[in-house]
């Protein structure tokens, strides 16, 4: 079980939390003015890296905010938490 | 044959405090501070149970936690389905039989013990107190940390009572004085019999603590995790290594040293290092003769000095296998040139080399190496900053080995590699002349690794045969991995008190004990408790209640208990706004006092969630969803409002539980709302279909909704929470000279499917579209945007073949179609045949005196007219389709 830094409440554990799966995928400006691919992709398509990557965490049984974290999918280990509309911290890329 | 040494001996157990216990029925002694294995050992007991799949005898193999044969169910003091003899701490009374294989549940269905949770923070967790483990406890425990040192064992000092001095001191002493200390430092605490499960991310750490009537789940967080879990002594396969009286050299010392016990008479020590010769130097000190040491190797020091007790050491020798009936009475020795000599002993010690217990080190990750000179796998130093392994279990101490596997032989099916599988040497080169090639294969080809032990003494001698026999080096391949729990634990203590009424929260409405005086039958929705139906008295049943209660909703009044809908408050410049944008159809455009059904739609363009929107002033809406979908749509709104639409200035609360809703619903619902008393005007101009009023209610402030999921005249009286009883008892009274009576679920389903009403998540399925429903009427495609919009015009969901909602008017009016019942165009034909849908709702409509259906089927609303099949077991069910909506499809009776 993770322990989730939420940036507003500190570490929980992950139960406390609901995953909101790829970060950094912002809903179109315009999606009538998208293909049906280019939406389809939006809409689908999610990156699998081995290594580093930002997600969404949203903590449902604590402050209900969503925020994101960047967190290595080969070993789990959690590197940074951040709030909505920040950029993903620079050192963790 | 085995004994209790009669010289003394045994630092623990307490020769004073004898015990008594039963095995397959007959009564033994034992001592406190025994294990079950030892005590049988003391008695003299060779066999405890036969092997799993070919029956034969098998004894005491090992003094621990990796024990392959000698496997017991407790029946007393309490149930236990199988455990191994070797990790039973005796208590008085207690009750065993042996048992091989699989364990059964207790026979006579006695309850499992209690068992709690608890949760608890430390800055440095320690598994296991063997030397490594003390040390590193008390080292934490000195700078003033929260410490906690746990071990499977029910003792401490793991098997440090086989070393003479430790820093300077005698073991027990120095075991006693660091225990001393650790209890005398404020923040440290000690487990025993607790039993790591499994080290997860982030120093979190599960541990079963087993008590004389009660087990203890410990959720640990750890800022750091030592794992000091030290080594098994592995065995080295050959003919009929099985017996009784072969056993692990290193356990025969802990059961001489620690238990008092002597193994056997006369022992052959078979080993590749010189643990093997330490450990018959200690067996012979304890009273065994050592008939032989065989060192497969060249010795090395320790021979000279097993030389000068007189005990004969053979180098280069090994053993090729055992007589005796069942407990060894030969050991067949065989010379490095082929020599052969037949040895006689009654105790069989195997020293065959070390294996770091690192199941929980790899379990998070923890990478491993393979040590050429130990001869086995060791941590390799990767693995989750946090986490720690020192002691033996990282390789520290662990002898320089001569690798041997097995004995070679033409027959190699005696030679057992996995004991508690029955599987040998001849399995695993099977298994390989089959081409497998990993050892996660041959596991599964052979089931070597698949029992109770996971494996703990054959895996690395399972990887080594199968390294061998494709020629590659003795680690290539390290044995397959093992997972949690480290040792079985019961379901019932990882359950905990969450069990039977407090699986899951139960929720009620404030006018549940009505229902309850009233008979009411309950169903379960969500979390929530809804009336089914009431029963007039126990003998009516369900069809018969729902019918009379549909009845009296369309000749009379009904009411029903509305107060689970869930209920979300929105307030802020920008709702409408907002609420456009998650709805499909137009909230702005709702004047304040009117009322507005909307669908929401997941991104996809599915359907998600529907209910009424009430405008409770400019900026400020009560929505309702359906009663299962409220948390899920209170995240929706949530997340849109926190990561997308940050700009709009919305709050939205969930009001469920402070309202409680009346849904009072037939021709007769407005004279009951007069009959109860308000000072709302209620006549049909003045308070028209979709609008909401304010006011109050027998003498209860009330909001009152004219909506209605009957099409009947509808009222839903919404009271604070607190006045739910109450109003729910004034509409009873009120109602009585109208004929009123309450109504469950399955009415208001069969009501609401009569008007072709659907109900998110039964007759929608999260592959729904909006205009796959019919309802194409409440999807505004002029609005310039709401979430899911884009996905309607995506090529998958303009197709005209969708499954479509549709009625189904069974041919035979008595006969009910089956929900989820598949639907074709043939009568008779060959199976399979294309099939079209499925039935999504289907009921008896006590009003239409007929049974009726909803279906999504496949082009469903260009076949209106048609026939069509469901297939049942008891025969195909004709039906016709029809539209959706089976009563009053004008419209007309919603307005009384």
């Amino acid at each position: 079980m993770l322990l989730i830094p939420c940036p507003y409440c500190g570490p929980r554990e992950e139960t406390e939390f609901r995953y909101g799966g790829q970060a950094h995928l912002p809903y179109p400006a315009d999606p009538a003015a998208l293909s049906g691919a280019e939406w389809a992709d939006f809409l689908f398509m999610r990156d699998n890296p081995r290594g580093d990557w930002s997600e969404r965490w949203m903590h449902a049984a604590g402050c209900r905010r969503w925020f994101n974290v960047v967190r290595s999918t080969a070993t789990s280990e959690i590197r940074s938490a951040y709030q909505i509309g920040e950029p993903r911290p620079e050192s963790d890329r | 044959m085995s004994s209790r040494s009669a010289e003394g001996g045994g630092t623990g157990i307490d020769r004073a405090r004898p015990l008594r216990f039963l095995l397959d029925g007959r009564t033994y002694d034992g001592l406190a501070g025994d294990t079950l294995a030892s005590a049988l050992l003391a008695n003299g007991v060779d066999v405890v149970c036969p092997s799993p799949i070919l029956g034969r005898p098998r004894g005491v193999f090992s003094a621990g936690a990796e024990e392959p044969c000698a496997f017991v169910e407790i029946t007393a003091p309490r149930f236990e389905p199988i455990v191994p003899a070797t990790a039973v701490e005796l208590v008085d009374g207690l009750e065993a039989t042996g048992r091989p294989g699989v364990g059964r549940l207790s026979p006579d269905g006695a309850d499992a013990p209690t068992a709690d949770h608890r949760h608890l923070h430390v800055e440095t967790l320690v598994v296991g107190a063997g030397i490594a483990g003390l040390r590193a406890a008390r080292g934490a425990a000195r700078t003033g940390e929260r410490v906690l040192l746990v071990d499977e064992r029910h003792w401490l000092g793991g098997t440090a009572h086989s070393s003479d001095m430790i820093d300077g001191e005698p073991a027990t002493a120095w075991i006693e004085g660091v225990a001393t200390e650790l209890n005398d430092a404020p923040e440290a605490r000690v487990l025993i019999r607790a039993t790591a499960l499994g080290v997860y991310d982030a120093g979190y750490v599960v541990v079963a603590e087993r008590g004389a009537s009660w087990e203890r789940i410990w959720h640990v967080r750890a800022g750091r995790v030592v794992l000091a879990t030290g080594a098994h002594e592995r065995p080295i396969a050959f003919a009929d290594d099985d017996r009784p009286g072969v056993m692990l050299a290193s356990a025969a010392v802990t059961y001489a040293d620690r238990f008092g016990v002597l193994p056997g008479e006369r022992a052959v020590v078979f080993t590749t290092n010189h643990t093997g010769h330490e450990a018959a130097l200690r067996l012979a000190d304890a009273g065994v003769d050592v008939a032989a040491i065989l060192d497969v190797g060249d010795g090395g020091p320790a021979t000279e000095r097993a030389r000068a007790r007189g005990i004969d050491v053979r180098t280069g020798w090994a053993v090729a296998g055992t007589d005796g009936d069942p407990r060894v009475r030969a050991v067949h020795a065989v010379g490095p040139h082929g020599e052969e000599e037949t040895l006689a002993a009654d105790l069989l010690l195997v020293a065959g080399g070390w294996n770091p217990v690192v199941q929980l080190w790899r379990g998070i990750g923890g990478g491993l190496r393979y040590g050429d000179d130990r001869a086995c796998f060791l941590p390799d130093g990767t693995g989750p900053a946090w986490l720690e392994i020192i002691g033996a279990a990282a390789g520290e101490g662990l002898p320089t080995v001569t690798p041997y596997w097995f004995t070679p032989a033409e027959d190699l099916s005696h030679h057992y590699v996995d004991l508690q599988r029955d599987s040998t040497v001849a399995d695993v080169l099977e298994a390989v002349d089959m081409n497998l090639r990993s050892t996660e294969h041959v596991k599964r080809a052979t089931y070597i690794g698949t029992a109770i032990d996971q494996g703990r003494t054959s895996g690395v001698l399972t990887a080594a045969i199968v390294n061998q026999a494709w020629g590659a080096g003795p680690g290539a391949q390290g044995p397959t991995n093992s997972r949690p729990p480290y040792t079985p634990v019961p379901f019932s203590a990882l359950a905990g008190r969450d069990r039977g009424p407090l699986l899951d929260p139960t929720r009620c409405t404030p006018i549940h004990p009505w229902h309850v005086a009233h008979g009411a039958v309950f169903e379960n929705v969500g979390q929530w408790k809804r009336p089914w139906y009431f029963p007039n008295d126990p003998s009516e049943n369900l069809e018969a209640a729902v019918e009379r209660e549909c009845l009296a909703v369309r000749r009379g009044v009904g009411a029903m208990d509305a107060s689970t809908l869930g209920k979300i408050e929105l307030t802020g410049p920008d709702v409408a706004t907002f609420l456009d944008r998650l709805y499909t159809n137009q909230m702005s455009s709702l004047a304040v006092g009117s009322i507005r059904y909307g669908l929401m739609l997941g991104l996809d363009g599915m359907v998600f969630d529907d209910g009424v929107a009430m405008r409770l002033a400019e900026d400020r809406f009560l929505i309702t969803t359906t009663t299962g979908g409220a948390a899920k749509v209170m995240e929706h709104i949530e997340e849109w409002l926190q990561t997308e639409w940050t700009d709009l200035r919305v709050f939205a609360a969930s009001v469920s539980e402070q309202w409680s809703t009346v849904a009072l619903n037939g021709p007769s619902a407005r004279d009951v709302l007069v009959a109860l008393g308000t000072d709302i005007a209620v006549d049909r101009d003045a308070f028209p279909f979709m609008t909401w009023r304010d006011g109050r209610v027998a003498g209860m402030p009330a909001r009152v909704a004219r909506v209605s999921f009957s099409g009947e005249l509808a009222y839903e009286i919404n009271v604070p929470g607190w006045y739910g009883l109450a109003m729910w008892e004034a509409v009873m009274a009120a109602g009585g000279p109208f004929g009123i009576g309450p109504y469950g679920t399955e009415a208001m389903h069969v009501l609401r499917a009569e008007k072709g009403f659907v109900i998110v998540g039964q007759d929608t399925d999260g592959t729904v579209t909006p205009h796959d429903l019919g309802m194409s009427w409440i999807v505004n495609e002029t609005k310039e945007d709401f979430i899911g919009k884009r996905s309607l015009t995506r090529p998958d969901t303009v197709r005209t073949d969708r499954k479509q909602l549709v009625g189904l008017l069974p041919v035979e009016p008595d006969v009910l179609l089956s929900e989820g019942a598949q639907i074709v165009m043939q009568d008779t034909g060959t199976i399979p045949m294309p099939m079209l849908g499925h039935v999504t709702s289907a009921y008896r409509s006590p009003v239409l005196g007929r049974s009726i259906a909803l279906a999504m089927v496949a082009g469903g609303r260009d076949l209106v007219g048609s026939a069509v099949y469901a297939p049942m077991p008891g025969g195909t069910i004709a039906a016709v389709v029809t539209g959706p909506v089976f009563y009053d499809p004008e419209g007309a009776r919603r307005d009384g």
